[in-house]
């Protein structure tokens, strides 16, 4: 390949650059004196303890990190030897096996915290997670309760309910840092997110293009890394500006994730990391594209409009950490997989229901129900984990995917059968 | 013209020849065994011996089944779920449903009017209610599996059985027989948990007659019966049944030929002619 292109790959390479940066920052941070604080990726409330001086761990980001290097499998085996069950996430029993085999993670050494905030309390089992971190770890937890998205808006009392609790938090930060809060430092932080926000949705949005330039879930997760992880630096807003003229780039010269799209799919669920690239390659052969997925809207529903607002950024933290995709009630998830089947121009509707995330899972089956015997949506279901490599089994994958693209592709050749009316 | 369709499945691996006016011309069955590659190829001279055929007058072959990958002389792979709504569409073209109780696999397949697969679902990572479940308590009682839906038919109080994994089924079977339970109570409440299951994965894409029954447990008279006291409809079934995967394969097979589709296995060499 001759043609000069500037920025291909180079989203990729600032993205692992930035990560590895921000792990040995994790791991010198005790060294270092620096104070540590754990936080969930829904939900969280990055810019917060930022403003503090914190740096920020991901206990869920260790689980992953560990299913994408095939690390995942003895560390679950560890805590099941705990006496955690099989039945519980894979996720959790990933990071406490981690944490019960030392904290050395093939990424660098898990710090000691100094704060655990859960900021997620949707799912109980998270809650269990964070309380056996402050168990083991002695540091100090503190739970955000976050309203259930119940209407399209937040309510204001709902808003008001979790902005009162960041001032409590507030307190709390300033006592386990000795640092005094500095509203002006907060604001500058928003407007740092605000900033990668807004390239990111343009990102996002490039995939309702024909053909599109970006998978919008196979290749967004690892796009959304620095979003998740440094939100509120000024590396995260530029990295996304490079992504971004990345994304432009490919615009410019028609390449894409696939060299030819042939299907374009909305995706449900999250990827199964420890068989990630193996589950990529089984559309690709197929040429599907995602063009949108809800998995990398966990983080936050930046192309339904949320913002950082360095004008309100208390009330700003809180509308984020409400509007994450697995906050949403049933109803808005499902209207919004139907706006993104229209506005993405998709084929087909594909779930991966994960064994260990009943926040994603449970109703997945109605869901699909609705979509493919009242819309007439083909839909295709995928069962396996996100982080437990025990529970994928290939050959029944690829034979569900392969029957899947086999009769779509049937019915474009032969359009001769009809959806029952 | 001569095509073929073999289907490697699971627990047995089927081959079909079709001619040019879609008419069977050969069939063969065999244990898959552990040979996967040996079972296609088993299979296959079977076919090409009712038909009096030699390898070379095959003009195309399509694999199917978890093994199609590995059939040596396939010239192209559909997977057995697109297969099966083919061939079931072809043996009853008023299907609109379909059954498939095959060796570890149970899949539920709505079709359109030409047997375009419209939605399916299966059962997953687990041999519940599938022809291994009937095996295991075929196993345990020490009935040959030709005998069990007779044997089942001979109940007159079936039994609950409540048990979904196929290796827990096996205890429960003992305790039952423990109690004095006769083998045509426990089989015919075998059959009974097996129905159930199939009727609930067939509701999930939604049952529209007419409802076809492929694969190996078919041949089971007590299974049909079985399945049509709780479904209330009759099924389509006929000797071919089991074979459905692998007709339809054939019949991409003609497909494909008749478009002049490229051939991707070598050309049969005459070595192997007897």
């Amino acid at each position: 390949m001759s043609a000069p292109y500037r920025f291909q790959n180079a989203g990729r390479d600032l993205q692992k650059s930035l990560l590895s940066e921000w792990y040995r920052g994790l791991s010198a941070a005790n060294g270092e004196g620096v104070p540590v604080a754990y936080l969930f990726i829904s939900g969280n409330v990055a810019e917060l303890l930022r403003a503090f001086g914190f740096r920020l761990g991901y206990p869920e980001v260790n689980a992953l990190q560990c299913g994408i290097k095939k690390a995942a499998g003895p560390l679950i085996l560890r805590a099941e030897e705990e006496g955690y069950s099989s039945d519980v996430c894979g996720y959790v029993k990933n990071d406490l096996g981690l944490l019960a085999s030392g904290g050395r993670a093939p990424f660098g050494d898990l710090p000691r915290p100094d704060l655990l905030v859960c900021t997620y309390s949707g799912c109980t089992t998270y809650v269990k997670w964070f309380e056996a971190l402050a168990e083991r770890t002695g540091a100090r937890l503190v739970f955000l309760d976050v309203p259930y998205l119940r209407d399209r808006d937040a309510l204001a009392s709902d808003r008001a309910y979790v902005v009162r609790q960041l001032e409590e938090l507030i307190g709390i930060c300033e006592e386990v840092t000795g640092r005094r809060f500095e509203e002006a430092k907060l604001r500058e932080i928003c407007a740092l997110s605000r900033r990668a926000e807004e390239s990111w949705t343009r990102i996002l949005e490039s995939a309702k293009r024909r053909p599109s330039p970006f998978d919008a879930y196979f290749e967004a997760v690892f796009f959304m890394a620095p979003l998740y992880v440094l939100r509120g630096t000024e590396a995260c807003a530029r990295y996304y500006e490079s992504a971004l003229a990345e994304i432009e780039e490919r615009i410019e010269h028609g390449l894409g994730p696939v060299p030819e799209e042939r299907f374009r799919v909305v995706l449900e669920g999250p990827p199964p990391w420890p068989h990630f690239r193996a589950f990529w390659e089984l559309f690709k052969r197929w040429g599907v594209v995602s063009v949108a997925s809800t998995y990398s809207k966990v983080g936050g529903l930046f192309d339904q409009g949320v913002r950082h607002d360095p004008e309100r950024p208390l009330e700003s933290i809180a509308e984020h950490a409400i509007h994450c995709y697995t906050n949403w009630n049933l109803g808005l998830r499902r209207d919004l997989i139907g706006r993104y089947l229209r506005e993405y121009d998709a084929d087909a509707l594909v779930f991966h229901s994960v064994k260990s995330c009943r926040s994603f899972s449970v109703g997945q089956a109605d869901t699909r129900e609705a979509f493919s015997r009242e819309r007439g949506v083909p839909t295709l279901f995928l069962e396996s984990d996100l982080a437990d490599p025990r529970y994928f089994s290939e050959a029944q994958m690829r034979n569900r995917i392969d029957a899947f693209f086999e009769a779509l592709e049937h019915r474009r050749l032969a359009p001769r059968a009809e959806a029952r009316p | 013209m001569i095509v073929a369709g073999v289907d490697v499945g699971s627990t047995a691996t089927k081959a079909v020849l079709l001619d040019e006016n879609r008419r069977i011309v050969g069939r063969g069955l065999s244990p898959t065994g552990a040979n996967v590659v040996r079972a296609a190829e088993r299979v296959f001279r079977e076919a090409l011996g009712e038909a009096r055929l030699e390898e070379w007058d095959v003009a195309f072959t399509v694999g199917t089944g978890y093994g199609r990958y590995r059939v040596p002389f396939g010239d192209a792979q559909v997977t057995e779920i697109s297969c099966h709504a083919r061939g079931a569409s072809f043996l009853f073209p008023e299907t609109r449903t379909i059954l498939d109780i095959g060796g570890q696999d149970t899949k539920a397949i709505r079709v359109g009017p030409g047997g375009d697969v419209l939605e399916f679902h299966m059962n997953d990572k687990c041999a519940a209610g599938t022809g291994r479940f009937l095996e295991a308590a075929a196993g345990v009682l020490g009935v040959p599996l030709a005998d069990l839906g007779e044997v089942a038919a001979r109940s007159k109080h079936a039994l609950r059985i409540t048990n979904v994994c196929t290796v827990f089924v096996e205890s429960e079977i003992v305790s039952h027989l423990a109690r004095g339970r006769s083998a045509e109570d426990i089989l015919a409440g075998v059959h009974a948990s097996i129905a159930g299951r199939s009727i609930a994965l067939l509701r999930r894409v939604g049952i529209e007659p007419a409802v076809t029954f492929t694969g190996g447990v078919s041949r089971n008279a007590g299974m049909v019966r079985a399945v049509e006291e709780r479904l209330g409809t009759a099924l389509r079934i006929c000797p071919d049944s089991p074979f459905t995967g692998a007709l339809g394969a054939a019949l991409f097979a003609l497909e494909k030929a008749e478009a002049g589709a490229p051939r991707k296995s070598p050309a049969p060499s005459k070595q192997g002619a007897p």
